[in-house]
């Protein structure tokens, strides 16, 4: 099932492993992107700290590790194709895949339902 | 916060708005990329209503024009329009702005809408015993631009003798029933005009324009879009590139200082001219995608030597450009470092502007 984090990336696990990318309202409000900064594979990331980055024309936002553990995959198709974060940000745009360390971390994430009011509240 | 005439316009496009100098203003449409390439490839328009007009009339227009701006009005004929520079006692640039001589003692002075009352203010100062009359007419007139190698081809349906308006000049024409004044001038790089008409006619010039222009591909643009393309052409920014702590020796801008007349700042722009500037604004190209933004600092050797002022990402160029105050020493071909959010990434200096569009030269 699809989690969302309050700071608009999505998750979907299977098993241990999590792929996270940014959600359709995030693309949209971050506009064309240009570069994406993928953090290296191996890379330990904790929930709720930025564990990389986005270039758009506009401006470079850090995306947020939704869950605890370790960067197993990257997608190297970023690389050169950055518009995909835009043209399919919950497809082929997805970011990176994570080892959970805890799978619980899942639970405190927000269902579809509630992360649509959350956009409808933020505008 | 203040609206153009167009601001129900751009909520009906649903653009996104953005704070802008005081201002409500249209960010993108569709998109930034797309409406850059509209601009580059056919045409497209512009709300720039925000923009600032300050009329000086009477009969030492001439001399106190000549007095405030830098680059020298005198030898322009009725009809024409000239970029300039407007400077303190120290040279630095209070703004950056068009001068259209109206009239034989007329002038209308078009400003950034972030210092429109500044500048007033400034010039109101700077009366002292010239026979003039200073008025602030910027609630008075909408301002659309329209941009782009096909914008003369477009307008002339319109206007029919538009195009042979020479580049910089302005005349008087009638557009869809409404009287307005249109200038071959632009802030993008390609071919374009300005299109002045009264505030409350403006809608429905915006809305004729559109709509009559679907077919022809025209699509209204936003300041991203506006941005990006005067950043390719290499126009200064007031407030990013250019502020008071900045010459336009400095910043480039040498060819609108005009020594051989009097004028606000010159005892300290010679002074400089003399003795060389210390900094002036150079152009990098990124061999990456990363971005330079205003504000992030830039290295040779390791050593800092100056300071982003602009940056984007180049859709035309698919590559990262900037503008950066750096020490004058650093010359075209420099490998030079910009730290990047905690990374230094390669740039290059190159020479500007980075783009050259369709736009006629004076």
């Amino acid at each position: 099932m699809k989690k969302y984090a309050k700071t608009h990336e999505w998750v979907v696990a299977d098993g241990k492993i999590a792929t996270v990318g940014i959600t359709n309202h995030a693309q949209d409000k971050l506009g064309d992107v240009v570069y994406v900064d993928l953090p290296q594979v191996g890379k330990t990331v904790k929930k709720g700290e930025a564990m990389m980055s986005i270039e758009s024309v506009k401006a470079a936002s850090d995306v947020y590790a939704p869950v605890s553990g370790r960067v197993v995959a990257v997608n190297e198709k970023l690389n050169s194709q950055p518009e995909l974060v835009n043209k399919d940000p919950e497809g082929e745009g997805w970011l990176v895949k994570v080892e959970m360390t805890s799978e619980s971390e899942l639970n405190e994430l927000l269902n579809e339902e509630e992360y649509k009011k959350l956009c409808e509240e933020e505008g | 916060m203040k609206r153009t005439p167009l601001y129900e316009s751009h909520l009906s496009l649903k653009a996104k708005m953005v704070e802008f100098a005081g201002w409500e203003m249209p960010l993108q449409y569709e998109g930034i990329t797309e409406e850059v390439l509209a601009v580059r490839k056919n045409v497209a328009v512009f709300d720039v209503s925000h923009m600032g007009e300050i009329f000086i009339e009477g009969k030492d227009t001439i001399g106190f024009v000549d007095f405030l701006l830098t680059n020298s009005f005198a030898p322009l004929k009725v009809g024409q329009v000239m970029y300039t520079t407007m400077c303190n006692e120290n040279g630095g640039i209070i703004d950056d702005l068009l001068v259209y001589k109206l009239g034989e003692n007329r002038a209308m002075l078009v400003v950034n809408a972030s210092n429109t009352e500044k500048d007033f203010r400034w010039i109101l100062s700077r009366v002292s015993t010239y026979d003039v009359n200073v008025s602030d007419c910027s609630s008075q007139y909408g301002l659309i631009a329209i941009q782009g190698p096909t914008s003369g081809e477009f307008l002339r349906k319109f206007v029919p003798d538009v195009t042979t308006l020479p580049y910089y000049t302005f005349s008087s024409y009638m557009i869809f029933g409404k009287s307005c004044m249109i200038s071959r001038t632009g802030y993008t790089g390609e071919d374009g005009f300005e299109i002045y008409c009264k505030w409350n006619d403006t809608p429905l010039v915006w809305d004729e324009l559109l709509w009559r222009g679907e077919a022809f591909g025209i699509k209204p643009a936003g300041l991203g879009a506006r941005d990006i393309c005067r950043l390719e052409a290499s126009y200064m920014l007031y407030g990013n590139d250019i502020d008071e702590d900045t010459t336009p020796l400095e910043a480039g801008l040498s060819w609108v200082v005009k020594f051989e007349k009097d004028f606000i700042g010159k005892e300290k722009l010679l002074k400089q001219k003399e003795n060389g500037v210390q900094k002036r604004i150079r152009g990098l190209e990124v061999l990456d995608r990363r971005i330079p933004r205003h504000g992030m600092e830039v290295f040779k050797e390791g050593k800092k030597i100056g300071v982003v002022t602009s940056g984007t990402f180049s859709p035309t160029l698919d590559k990262s450009i900037a503008l950066a105050m750096v020490d004058s020493q650093v010359k075209i071909g420099d490998e030079l470092e910009v730290e990047v959010r905690g990374t230094k990434i390669k740039a290059k200096v190159v020479k500007l502007p980075f783009y050259k569009g369709s736009v006629k030269s004076l």
